[in-house]
This record gives structure tokens, sequence and C-alpha cells, in this order.
């Protein structure tokens, strides 16, 4: 299925990558490729690297890379620090965004938007014009104002977290999103706002991998591409339907799967 | 002695714990400032003989030509202290200093008067200058009133006119001894007697210069008040006095900096600073410290020794303290308040930066004794590299105290895991109809906080600087506004660097 010829170039190439925390193996050679326009979900059991993998698409300092090779737009990204990946496009929603107590949201949305507005060579923007920028795409989320006041998630119910996840895509505008788990902890109004924000931000220049454990959000935002994803490998590739199949059959047969090989 | 409602809050903030979590060299890195104040005035002084004894106290007052009430009072002091013995209950853990082996006079050598600043020696100036402190009449502060305080004398003080106009005695203590004799023998050591503690009676013998404050009855002071502090010699110590006094009604902002070149020794430095706050008056004092700290080595540095009080004596009155502490190889330093007057109100909010070998033991203490007084303490501890960073504080409510409330946070955050970070409240009640609140927290900075700011475009030590300046945003905004700002700045300096 992915073999089919691209008129572009890819946006970012998951090569044969081997990945280890303390020195635990966690990637066992994932390969991946993501061209403009497509949506790929991950989905797979608790543990199965999931999570890990994005983590390390966005340089977290936890995980080593022990093989193979990660490329964004065809630069290989291995040794860039995790703002440099953000500030040039690749943009990780997290599962558990992070409370940053005392820091403003409006502040902090304003310093993220900007480092990524000069690495695009974009006038950096003030307080009031930002105000005004961001007044825009809260209406995406459908969030009120007030949050801009408060600090980073600090206090935000589970919902509010990830609608600030989202808020922050909208404005930063990446290249490629990579959304881990951005539907748990949502009730199904919530989950309709996010998804409908995520349609709004993507388009047929930007690529999107979610990560879910569930069917309801690909209800939401149709998939190109399902892996399945088990003991560090992607095990299975194939077309939405494969979702509906996993709903159905659950994740024990990714067990028996190990197992065998 | 009764019991008093006391609510003792003891909450982790929920950042975890866990070792190892931050990259510790990239903290280390970025937590290595070199101090920029770092310089030397080469000028010629004028010093008199090392030691401590009555002949050198003799000479101090003679040289300042100072009423027999004063020599009087720094030789009582200077008897008080040799009975005295150093304390050492904050276990801080330096090298006992040799008090006959510092300079207890030193001054730059110019011109015996001085009429204005065209005859102030340009060195002198051009110090002030690099330190940020322009004095000159073309380029001084606008709206700021500076006492410049060099070693052991003051060097000039500017806008004394425009405050003249208006009441205001805002001038060198030394001055004030000679022109405003009245009020010192009033008010000196009122508040903090020279039998206090040890280095408090090391001061009232020996006490070379600060400022001296006197605000009017009724008067608002129209521009914040200044006192800049520049140790320069290495083998003198330095111990200025302050004394600020606000009369019925009045208010006063008054601001204090610090700095010191880098020498290898350590340079005591023991000041006193009383204030006195009438019925309805409000004095609020803001302190940024950075004196020189040593190097990572911990050779080096200022021992901050002070004792800094306040007196609510009247109805109503407010005395405020905000200190940004970041300097100083050791700081040991309680600014405290006395609520005597009914309803009068004492605050305190403090921000420690301690790094490297830094130790820093600071807090407060407000003493309840008249009825309806209220205080405040808020304290932001931060410690990275290997310092230790203690937060002592004593709230205490007096018999007579009744209805009287206390609310005190004290909040830590660590950097790295070779910090250490304390907190001693100490709560002494003998009024029932009196309420102390207290709430502490510890957090560290977590790897997975720096990573989601960085995963948002954001670099490290940017991350690491908001983090911070996030944690002290509730004293920040106590402080001054070019205060705030130049306190940001700073925090940031001090743990910026090259990061990798």
């Amino acid at each position: 299925m992915q073999s089919k010829m691209k008129e572009s170039d890819p946006i970012l190439q998951v090569e044969n990558l081997f990945a280890s925390t303390d020195n635990l193996p966690i990637l066992k050679g994932v390969s991946l490729t993501v061209y403009p326009g497509e949506i790929h979900a991950i989905m797979g059991r608790n543990g199965c690297g999931k999570s890990t993998l994005s983590k390390i698409i966005a340089g977290h300092p936890s995980y080593n890379i022990t093989n193979g090779d990660l490329k964004f737009l065809g630069q290989n990204i291995n040794s860039l620090e995790p703002e440099e990946r953000a500030q040039s496009g690749i943009f990780l929603g997290f599962q558990y965004p992070i409370e940053i107590p005392g820091v403003s949201n409006l502040e902090f949305l304003r310093v993220s938007t900007n480092a990524r507005r000069k690495f695009l060579n974009q006038e950096e923007l003030d307080t009031f014009d930002f105000e005004e920028l961001v007044k825009e795409k809260l209406e995406l989320v459908k969030m009120d104002q007030a949050f801009l006041s408060r600090s980073v998630n600090q206090g935000f119910s589970g919902g509010e977290k990830k609608r600030n996840e989202i808020l922050q895509m909208a404005l930063l505008e990446p290249k490629i999103a990579i959304l881990d788990e951005t539907d748990s902890g949502l009730d199904i109004d919530a989950l309709r706002i996010v998804a409908s924000g995520i349609k709004k931000i993507s388009n047929s220049r930007t690529g999107i991998i979610l990560i879910t454990h569930y069917q309801r959000l690909l209800d939401e935002i149709e998939p190109n591409f399902v892996h399945v994803m088990a003991d560090g490998q992607i095990i299975k590739t194939g077309g939405s339907d494969l979702a509906l199949e996993l709903e159905k059959k659950g994740y024990e047969w990714t067990d028996n799967f190990v197992k065998e090989t | 002695m009764g019991v008093s409602f006391v609510k003792v809050y003891k909450a982790n903030c929920n950042e975890l714990f866990l070792d190892n979590m931050v990259n510790e060299n990239l903290v280390k890195d970025v937590v290595k400032e070199p101090y920029k104040y770092g310089f030397i005035t080469d000028i010629e002084t004028e010093k008199i003989a090392k030691g401590l004894n009555e002949d050198i106290i003799r000479l101090i007052s003679e040289k300042k030509e100072e009423p027999k009430y004063l020599l009087d009072f720094r030789l009582k002091a200077f008897k008080k202290w040799q009975k005295m013995e150093e304390p050492d209950w904050a276990g801080l853990g330096y090298k006992k200093i040799d008090y006959q082996d510092i300079i207890y006079y030193s001054a730059p050598k110019q011109k015996e008067k001085i009429s204005s600043l065209e005859e102030v020696d340009p060195k002198l100036l051009e110090t002030f200058d690099k330190l940020g402190i322009p004095l000159t009449e073309q380029k001084k502060l606008t709206n700021v009133a500076v006492d410049a305080v060099f070693d052991s004398v003051s060097i000039a003080t500017t806008f004394r006119e425009e405050l003249a106009e208006h009441g205001v005695i805002f001038c060198s203590i030394s001055e004030a001894v000679k022109n405003h004799s009245d009020l010192i023998e009033k008010y000196l050591g009122t508040v903090v007697p020279a039998s206090d503690n040890y280095f408090a009676a090391l001061n009232s013998a020996v006490f070379s210069d600060g400022s001296f404050v006197y605000i009017p009855k009724g008067v608002t002071c129209p521009m914040d008040l200044s006192s800049y502090f520049r140790i320069n010699s290495g083998d003198s110590g330095q111990f200025e006095r302050t004394l600020i006094i606000a009369e019925e009604s009045s208010s006063v902002s008054y601001l204090e900096g610090c700095t010191a070149p880098m020498f290898d020794t350590n340079t005591l430095h023991a000041a006193v600073v009383e204030l006195i706050a009438l019925d309805d008056a409000s004095i609020k004092y803001s302190t940024v410290q950075n004196w020189y700290a040593g190097d990572e080595a911990g050779v080096g540095g200022i021992f901050n020794f002070v004792t800094k009080r306040g007196k609510c004596l009247g109805k109503r009155s407010k005395i405020s303290w905000s200190q940004v502490e970041t300097g100083s190889a050791i700081t040991w330093k309680y600014p405290s308040c006395l609520l005597l007057g009914e309803e009068s109100v004492g605050e305190f909010y403090s921000v420690a930066l301690t790094n490297n070998l830094q130790k820093a033991d600071t807090g407060t203490k407000m003493i309840h004794i008249g009825p309806k007084t209220k205080s405040t303490i808020v304290s932001k501890g931060i410690s990275a590299g290997n310092s230790i960073n203690s937060y002592r504080g004593l709230v205490k409510m007096g018999t007579k105290a009744a209805g009287s409330r206390n609310y005190s946070q004290c909040d830590s955050m660590l950097i790295g895991d070779q910090a250490s970070a304390n907190t001693f409240p100490y709560i002494k009640s003998q009024q029932p109809n009196s309420e102390i609140e207290h709430e502490a927290s510890t957090c560290r900075i977590s790897e997975d906080q720096l990573f989601y700011l960085q995963s948002r475009g954001i670099e490290f030590e940017e991350a690491v600087s908001m983090m911070v300046s996030g944690f002290c945003r509730d004293v920040f905004n106590q402080l001054p506004m070019e205060f705030a700002a130049e306190a940001d700045k700073l925090l940031a300096l001090k743990l910026e660097g090259s990061v990798g």
C-alpha cells in the first residue's frame, strides 16, 4: 500500500529505528514513511512502544537511538535538539500535557510561536499582535480567553489540556503532527471539538500521525494507513478497515504474533 | 500559654522527584555565569590599620567628627561584643573570622569637603557608571534618588534639593549625624539594640556609613530612594548602617543594591538596617543583593551577615520587605517586623537563589505584639549546584495580639540533584484568638517540564529561566517596576551560560 508512487517528497522517514532507554531496548526496527496530506494511525497495546516512538521523533533526551535513521524533509535529525525539531515543524501532542506553575499560558504560547516564526523568517509578534492571532485560533478549539491568563496546563481538566495541545498545534502550524492519545480522557463533545480542530489545521501539505487505542477518534478523522505495533515493531499495516478489525478482534493476537517471531 | 488556631499544610507539588531526570551537565552549564561586577577600581584609599580595639573605634569616630553620645554608643557596643560569642546555630560551617585581620575603615581619598558632584573623583563616578548607577547630572536615573556608598563612605546622593522641597531628608548617615543629630540620637539602636546579636554589636561599634531617610508627617516621598553599596577593598569589611523614619501618614519606597569585586579571600559585610513607621505610615524596603559569591570551588565571596528589622510603632503602619538574594558566599539575614501598633502590617517577600557552594540561611521574624496585626510571608528558594538554601522564620503571637493573623508560604525549587533546600518555620503563640497558617512545598524542575517547553521550540536556557521566573512570580510582583525587571534579568543571568 505504501509502495505506490508519490509525487512529492516524504515529510518524515523512520528507517529501521532501534532505540533504548537505560539500556532497555524499546524500539526494535520501526520503519514508517509519511507523505504530505497523509494521516497515519498507530495502534497497539500499552507498552508496545507507540508513545516511545512519538517521543523519539520529538527528541526526548531519555531515549537513545541505537540504530537506524530519523529523517525530516530528507535531512537526518537523529542528533537535533528537541527545540530545533519543533522550530523546523515537528509537533508532538502530549498524552499527558505537562503543568508549568507560574508561567502564563499566553506568554508560553507567544514565546513558542515566535520561536517557530523566527525559524520561518517571519516577523516575531509582540504581545498585542499575538493576542489577535491567538484569539482567532482559540475559536478552532472553542476555548475561552480565560485560558490564556492561567499557568500552563495548571488546574486544567483533562479535556482542557488536550484542547490546549491542539491550540498549540494551530499556532505552530507544523509540517508533521504526532498526536499521542489525544483522544484519551475526552468525552464525546470534546472529542468532536478536538477532531474538528485537527482537521482544520491539517491540509494537503501536512502529515498527521494519530496514536490511539480506540476507533472512535478514527471515526472522526479517517486515516489513510493504520499500523499495528507490538513489542517495538510495526507488525501489520493496512487501511482504515484494519482499525475496525482490531476493534472486533482486540489486541491479543498481537501477543501471539510476537511469540511466533 | 494558649493554643491558637494553627493550620499547617505540607504539600509536595506535583512535579516528579525522579533523580537524574534533568540532564545534570546541561543544568550545570546553564547555572554557570561569570560574575560581571568583579572588577576593582584602582583608586588611592585611606585605610586605617588592621585590627579592632577601643583606639580603632575612637579613631573611626574621630575621623567622622562624631558627637560624644555616638562614641559612647560605639564603645558600649564594643564592650558587649567582646563578651559575646560568634553564633554558629545556623550550622553554616565557615572558617572562623579573624576580627583582628580586618580593616574597619577604608575610604577613597578625595578632597575634604565636596560640595557638588563635579568634585567627586571621576574614577568613582566611572565605577558606578559601570555598575549601571550613573550619578552625574546628565546621566542620573530620572525617577530614583541614589545614595552611592563606596567601601566605608557615601560618595554622592542625587536629587537632594528636589527631595528637600518636600521636607524629605535623604543623605549618608555620617551627614545625618552632623546635621540631624537629634533624630539620630532619638532613633539609632531603638529597633536593633547593640546587644541584639553578635554582628549587630560589631556593626554598632564600627559602622562607617550608610543611608539615612526621614519622611515628614503626611508626605508621600515623590520618588523611590535607593542606596547602592559597593565593596572595593579586599581586606576591609563593610559595616553600613541604615536608618529610615517614616512619620505619621507618610510613605516611602526604598531600594538597595550591592556588588563587590572578586577576591579569593572572604570579605565580611555586617550591616544593620532599622526602619520605624509611625501611625498610618508605610515603608517598602526592596533589596537586590548580588555580592560576589565566590568561585565554583567556593573560594572567596562575601559573608553577608546582616540584621534588618522594622518597627511598626504606629497604628495601621506597614512595613514591607522584599528581597532578591543571589550573591554572597554565605547569606545570613532575617528582615523582620515588630508589629506593635494596632492593625499594623508586616510583609516579607523573598527570592533566594544559591548556586555552586553558596549557602543562604534567610527568612523573617514576624513578632505580633499589638492587637489585630497582620503579617504575610512569601519565600521562594532556588538551589542549584552544591548549594544549601534554607528558609528560617519565626511567627510569634504575643499575649496582647488578639485578632492577629499570619499567612506564610515557603516554596523551594531544586535544580540538579546535589543542591539542598530546608525550611525551618518556628511558630510561637501566646494568644488563643489569633490565626497562623503555614504552607510549604518543594519541587524540582523536571526533565518532562523542560522537554515539554523544548518540544514547543523554546531553547533549553530560556525554558529553565521561564520556569524559575514563573516560580518567583508572586515575589517579583511585589517589587518596584524597575527592580522587577532587573531581578528577572539577574536570575536569568545567573542561570544562563553556554549549553552543551
